[in-house]
């Protein structure tokens, strides 16, 4: 392809002492793309996030968001140059209410120092006046505005899963990472989880790797699947490819027995 | 609407903070109270600079650290070297030994903030009794017998530390770099994956906590004649932490609450030394039983007075939602 992609993952991979989690993978990601990565448990899926977002540092090979290397960054450098991310386990800040949720993941964009927050100076009322707006926004967006001042612990579990994925486009991803966004949802739940990622994709022009379990969602909503089993990429392709795959279809199910 | 709620607080805790001062001015110099009760005000004071300022480390930042004292110490030798040898002012002595406790923080800051939990305790613990060994050997400083230190602490110091500390705190708490501080404590892997710079957070609030600790540290020295490595042991580090945990993590009003109460109750127990300490256990036996959040759980006092406002805002809101 002649554009260079948003995100080129060049043979990566991380070990663990003498275990391989994750081996010699190759991604790569074009803006606007919606890609699902599944596998078995244990394929490594959640690691394979885990070394996009800086939790670990890959042992091999090199990551790149838009020509540029991610390797080494921490965490919070990878969130600000436009990755961002939900958790399999849900991990909302749960004593802060719903909007100060969304004002966390604003708090890179804010201009104000420590020192004039302390002193009150008017460039901490503008810039926390305009964070408040642009959360309220958001939250509006979600539909989660009518319990902006609702601890985040006492939601029901479908509206945590929209605050995470809230939380984490208000971080301004340009790749957003959904690790099984549908996990624990019932059929009604996640056919809204579908529409609302179909929306936010349109609407904030983003691009979309998602970990999934449930293959109708993921065969429904991605153009192209990763397959990962045993830390290494299987196949690859569309869902049409993939669910004829004979390598995925064992690693699914197991050997054929001859 | 909420610019005038603002400002109408604003004015009301100025007129308040005023109030409280002049009626401590007054009780004081009108001779009302003894030079007993006048200490035990000093001295809650300076526990509740010590019981905010770490507050901000364990009840904001998620930082279990139990080596406050060390800070404390750091302060009070700082400015003690700075008026007594030094024939310095006592604010710039003040000044001096925050100073030097911040820099205290940030030197032992910045390696143990790489630990967590039970591993940053030990860290600190270990700091702390650092510091009071350190101060046993130093001959400059009056080693085992300790250093002589004029009274300067008054009132007017006493408080007027007080009022920034409070005020210092309050103001971080609540701004986005407060509500960094609080992710960090909720959930620190998702507070680095929102792109908050967790490690200088935890420093920054190690670091202001520290400060404060310091200023308490110079108010300490300054108002009793001597100070002595023995009076930082671990020990005091566990009273200050007794306040934070009392008063509820998370809590900045328990924390003041749980702090004079409990130098109330132990200036009334020191007739009795030998009970103190079990009284004192035992009141903290019943709280974990019976209340296990602490006096005020997460809460502050100011929310007893909001709360109404919010629920109905958030009422209407809910109706809204539900309609749509």
């Amino acid at each position: 392809m002649a554009n260079t992609p948003l995100l080129k993952v060049d043979n990566v991979g991380i070990q663990f002492g003498g275990l391989k989690a994750v081996s010699g993978v190759n991604a790569e990601l074009h803006q606007g793309e919606l890609v699902g990565l599944i596998g078995p448990n244990g394929a490594g899926k959640t690691t394979f996030f885990n070394l996009l977002t800086g939790v670990y540092v890959p042992t091999e090979g090199q990551i790149m968001l838009n020509g540029e290397r991610l390797n080494g960054l921490a965490p919070y450098q990878i969130t600000r140059k436009g990755i961002s991310r939900t958790f399999q386990n849900i991990r909302l800040f749960g004593e802060l209410s719903v909007l100060d949720n969304v004002k966390v993941a604003y708090h890179s964009l804010a201009r104000h120092s420590i020192l004039s927050s302390i002193l009150r100076l008017p460039s901490h009322f503008s810039g926390e006046k305009e964070m408040e707006e642009k959360a309220i926004e958001f939250l509006k967006i979600f539909k989660l505005d009518g319990l902006r001042y609702e601890m985040a612990k006492n939601l029901p579990y479908g509206q945590q899963r929209r605050l995470e994925i809230a939380r984490a486009l208000a971080a301004h991803p340009k790749l957003l990472l959904l690790d099984e966004p549908a996990a624990g949802m019932n059929p009604q739940e996640t056919r809204e989880l579908m529409e609302l990622i179909a929306f936010i994709r349109k609407e904030f022009h983003l691009t979309i790797l998602l970990i999934e379990h449930d293959m109708p969602l993921v065969m429904g909503v991605c153009e192209r699947i990763y397959v990962l089993d045993h830390g290494q990429l299987i196949a690859q392709g569309s869902p049409e490819e993939i669910r004829n795959n004979p390598k995925v279809i064992e690693a699914y199910l197991g050997e054929e027995v001859s | 609407m909420a610019n005038i709620n603002r400002k109408k607080g604003f004015w009301l805790s100025i007129v308040l903070a005023l109030a409280v001062y002049v009626v401590g001015q007054v009780l004081i110099s009108g001779e009302i109270l003894n030079s007993f009760y006048i200490n035990t005000l000093f001295f809650m004071a300076i526990n509740i600079i010590l019981a905010v300022s770490l507050h901000l480390i364990i009840g904001i930042t998620g930082q279990f650290s139990i080596g406050h004292a060390g800070f404390l110490a750091v302060g009070a030798y700082a400015s003690a070297i700075f008026t007594m040898k030094l024939q310095m002012p006592f604010g710039v002595a003040l000044l001096v030994g925050g100073l030097a406790a911040a820099v205290a923080g940030l030197i032992i800051g910045i390696p143990s903030l790489r630990l967590k939990g039970d591993y940053l305790a030990i860290a600190t613990l270990g700091f702390g009794e650092i510091v009071r060994i350190f101060l046993l050997n130093v001959d400059y400083v009056g080693g085992a017998s300790g250093m002589q230190v004029s009274h300067l602490t008054d009132w007017t110091w006493v408080f007027a530390c007080l009022l920034v500390t409070i005020i210092v705190i309050v103001n971080f708490t609540n701004s986005t770099h407060g509500r960094a501080c609080i992710s960090i404590r909720e959930n620190e892997i998702a507070a680095d994956a929102m792109g908050i710079n967790t490690t200088y957070y935890k420093v920054a609030a190690f670091a202001i906590g520290s400060f404060f600790a310091g200023i308490a540290g110079g108010l300490y020295a300054h108002n009793f004649y001597i100070i002595q490595p023995t009076n930082f042991g671990f020990l005091k580090s566990f009273d200050i932490l007794i306040f934070v945990v009392l008063g509820g993590l998370g809590s900045m009003s328990g924390a003041v609450i749980a702090a004079v109460l409990l130098t109330i109750v132990s200036a009334f127990l020191q007739d009795y030394p030998e009970t103190r300490m079990i009284i004192y256990s035992l009141v903290l036996v019943i709280m974990m039983i019976y209340r296990p959040k602490g006096l005020m759980g997460t809460k502050e006092i100011t929310q007893f007075f909001t709360k109404k406002r919010q629920g109905i805002e958030g009422g209407e809101s809910d109706g809204k939602h539900t309609a749509a």
